[in-house]
């Protein structure tokens, strides 16, 4: 049987068997425009209003952002004022974290377009309006870990994400850098974006560089994304962190940084393949200076660096001392750049950086964090959200998450804020159980958990000053006096979750 | 020797944690004219609340000639300083009169002679008469220069090299050594090149001083790397020691290491070296029994 015709009775007889028809050729036209002009008639790409239109907003669901752009983000006050304009009420906010720059929520919250915000943090005014009061229902805080597992379970269910990119193809293939000549504005890593993208019911990307197709390497797929909207600017880049390395002259956070350093170096943990993850602050980065002196000196690689990516860690990839790194959220144009150019250099979700219930996880495969802390207290419980008078001025991060996987926690903060102790009896708001918290630097010497007697035992032997918690708590009351209780009110004005989906603590209105 | 502006609360409350093996809270050119009562209060209640542990505590007070030097003498005397600087010291009378004031205040407390006393020379007089400002008084623990005011006085400025300081330099630590006290060098005060401040600490080092002033905690580490004896000069230190302590209990005198013949300025320079070991946590007490 040579010709399809004399066995078309076979082909019949095939697709029935399969329950299938049989192809029918229907002569449809072919596209013969060039691929460069047809790409520009996708239908995806649309206006902001059009894309809420067509999104299926109604009153009561809810948004998502990232807050890749820090203080430097414009996506989630236009987008907000654009919503309040049209008449949207009751909506839920699901941002990764809130600014200072997002003031003009306070008007929005009065207004009624914004009736609950779910957030790892909250900044300036809008944070001082809340802690006083301003919203009914209570802000949800959530870990970066804990929001990704809530996305992922449905706890936290996205109706439309609104996510920033820094450059997407009009099918909506996403990046947070560009390959344009001139970018307007790069973030780097889209970490907090990939679960609203992956879950959402509808995504909306917001881009201020639409290029041709195909964007790649993307980091949020063409396949997650329903419409593309260009505008003049999502972002200013300058506010995520000017990218230059610039070590910290303030003697205190050297004097931490290099106990930190001390602590890391004798912890029996830094050895060859090790991991390890910094937090931005002064001590913190400087602290990274004085471990790459030791990884000289004794020949030591580290097997990656994980987290918020910063310059520092960078040049360590780059001098070959760190191999890999993974990103889930660039801490200044350095690393963003470095996404870009260097092949080692892994952007992660939310959910593979620290998901509880994922195992894979990478936060699970971590060997050090060095983290921060407003306050720490007596049974090592840590508070990085609230201050110690009452207002919000914080974000819980990958705090509890890195704390609770890592092998080895290191908090580093001083004693004293000026007048404000910071190892305290109790700590405001319970963030990170003291069960996960390692060990504790500050000023006036170095305390260890007594779950970890280990490590007290090396760090003793290698010189450092090892003290009782208590007798730190005791020392700072000694020198500042014993602080009066805050003015807490009877309203809850935000609920901390912990990362395994369960309350953990609540935080009530302050009235002074 | 760390200075620390005496109205500047956040400074004084922690200057020690950076282990700087002395304080100076200053009550004299760092403080305004407006604020010398608030500062003395202030350095007077931070002596008597703040436990700085081992670090020796000292303050410089206004010279005696203005309103505020007698107030501040008494003030820290009463708070239990342990060293006070006299600024701008230029005769061993001032030294004398700093002596008296101090001794009354003491009698008052009943605590005669617990304070001691260095002396700032800062000015060309002042160096001619080093000797005599050194041995003034039984309670001088050190004389230090203060080069800002005494390039002034010369008519000159401070060099990266220094050359305008070394008659001043010299005259100062051979002062002290003849009197048997310590000798202090001035501070730098450019912070963005700590390469030029260590080889300023390395310079009067070598002309052998025993101590540096500083400006800011920055400081102490390039101090205490430059003072710090090396692992060699250490480990030779202790054959020396080691050889003397043997002789003694045989009852010989001369001894030789290595064939050389160690004499005594050979033991007493030893014995510096295992000192400061030890004041730079290099060596500890039990490691020598």
């Amino acid at each position: 049987m040579s010709n399809i015709k004399e066995r078309m009775q076979d082909i019949k007889v095939a697709a029935q068997k399969m329950g299938k028809a049989v192809y029918e050729d229907r002569q449809s036209p072919k596209h013969i425009t060039p691929r460069q002009e047809y790409q520009k008639e996708c239908s995806k790409v649309t206006t902001l209003e059009e894309a809420i239109l067509k999104s299926g907003l109604r009153d009561g669901m809810t948004i998502s952002f990232h807050h890749h752009f820090r203080g430097g983000d414009k996506v989630v006050n236009m987008v907000v004022e654009k919503l309040a304009a049209m008449g949207f009420k009751n909506l839920h906010l699901a941002s990764s974290s809130l600014q200072d720059v997002h003031t003009p929520l306070i008007e929005h919250i009065r207004n009624g377009v914004i009736t609950k915000i779910s957030t790892s943090g909250l900044r300036g005014d809008l944070a001082n309006e809340i802690s006083h009061g301003l919203m009914e229902e209570p802000v949800i805080f959530r870990s970066h870990g804990g929001r990704g597992s809530a996305i992922a379970t449905g706890d936290l269910h996205i109706d439309v994400a609104f996510l920033a990119a820094s450059s997407c193809d009009p099918l909506g293939n996403a990046c947070g850098y560009s390959r344009s000549e001139e970018p307007k504005s790069i973030c780097g890593s889209l970490g907090y974006a990939l679960p609203d993208a992956q879950y959402a019911d509808k995504v909306v990307i917001i881009t201020d560089d639409l290029v041709p197709y195909p964007n790649t390497p993307n980091s949020i797929s063409e396949r997650n994304v329903d419409f593309v909207v260009e505008v003049p600017s999502v972002g200013d880049s300058s506010k995520i962190a000017s990218g230059a390395i610039r070590d910290t002259k303030n003697p205190r956070d050297i004097l931490l940084a290099k106990q930190a350093a001390k602590v890391i170096i004798n912890s029996g943990y830094f050895r060859n393949g090790f991991s390890i993850q910094t937090g931005s602050g002064g001590a913190s980065l400087a602290a990274v200076k004085y471990i790459r002196e030791e990884m000289l000196a004794q020949n030591i690689k580290a097997s990656f660096a994980l987290g918020g990516i910063t310059a520092h860690m960078v040049k360590l990839h780059e001098e070959g001392l760190i191999e890999r790194l993974i990103d889930v959220q660039s801490f200044d144009k350095v690393a963003a750049e470095s996404l870009k150019n260097n092949p080692m250099h892994k952007e992660v979700s939310a959910n593979e950086y620290a998901s509880a219930d994922e195992p894979g996880s990478a936060t699970h495969y971590l060997d050090i964090v060095i983290l921060s802390a407003l306050e720490v207290d007596e049974n090592f419980n840590v508070n990085v959200l609230v201050g110690s008078d009452g207002i919000i001025r914080g974000a819980i991060g990958g705090h509890p998450d890195t704390a609770a996987d890592s092998a080895l926690s290191i908090i580093v903060c001083p004693l004293l804020r000026g007048r404000i102790p910071c190892v305290v009896e109790n700590v405001t708001t319970l963030i990170t159980p003291g069960s996960t918290v390692d060990v504790v630097v500050t000023e006036y010497g170095i305390a260890v958990n007594p779950r970890r007697p280990e490590i007290a035992e090396r760090l003793q032997k290698a010189g450092l000053n090892i003290v009782d918690i208590h007798a730190l708590k005791n020392k700072a009351e000694s020198i500042i006096g014993h602080a009066a209780p805050l003015p807490f009110g009877n309203k809850v004005v935000g609920v901390v979750m912990n990362r395994d989906g369960s309350v953990m603590d609540v935080i009530k209105n302050i009235e002074a | 020797m760390m200075f620390v502006p005496g109205n500047n609360p956040a400074m004084m409350q922690d200057a020690f944690i950076y282990g700087p093996d002395s304080i100076m809270l200053d009550l004299e050119d760092s403080v305004t004219m407006a604020e010398k009562d608030a500062a003395r209060l202030l350095v007077h209640h931070a002596l008597k609340t703040i436990d700085y542990g081992n670090t020796e505590m000292v303050v410089r007070v206004n010279p005696l000639s203005t309103p505020y030097g007698r107030k501040d003498v008494e003030a820290v005397v009463k708070a239990g300083v342990h060293v006070i600087r006299m600024p701008k010291t230029e005769t061993a009378d001032e030294i004398v009169e700093l002596e008296r004031e101090i001794e009354k205040v003491e009698r008052e407390i009943g605590c005669l002679g617990r304070t001691r006393i260095m002396a700032a020379i800062e000015s060309t007089l002042g160096v001619v008469n080093a000797f005599a400002i050194a041995t003034a008084s039984k309670r001088m623990m050190g004389i230090a220069l203060g080069a800002e005011d005494y390039c002034a006085n010369l008519k000159t400025q401070r060099s990266p090299e220094g050359n305008e300081l070394l008659l001043a330099r010299q005259t100062i630590v051979v002062a002290a050594r003849a009197a048997g006290i310590d000798a202090l060098d001035t501070v730098y005060s450019n912070l963005n090149d700590m390469e030029a401040f260590r080889k300023e600490v390395e310079l009067i080092k070598g002309l052998g001083f025993d101590g540096k002033s500083i400006i800011n905690p920055r400081q102490i580490e390039i101090v205490n790397e430059v003072f710090a004896p090396k692992p060699k000069e250490i480990e030779k230190a202790r054959t020396i020691i080691a050889a003397i302590r043997e002789a003694e209990q045989r009852g010989t005198g001369v001894v030789a290491v290595n064939g050389k013949m160690v004499d005594r300025p050979v033991v007493i320079r030893a014995e510096r070296t295992i000192n400061l070991a030890i004041a730079s946590g290099i060596l500890k007490e039990e490691d020598l029994l």
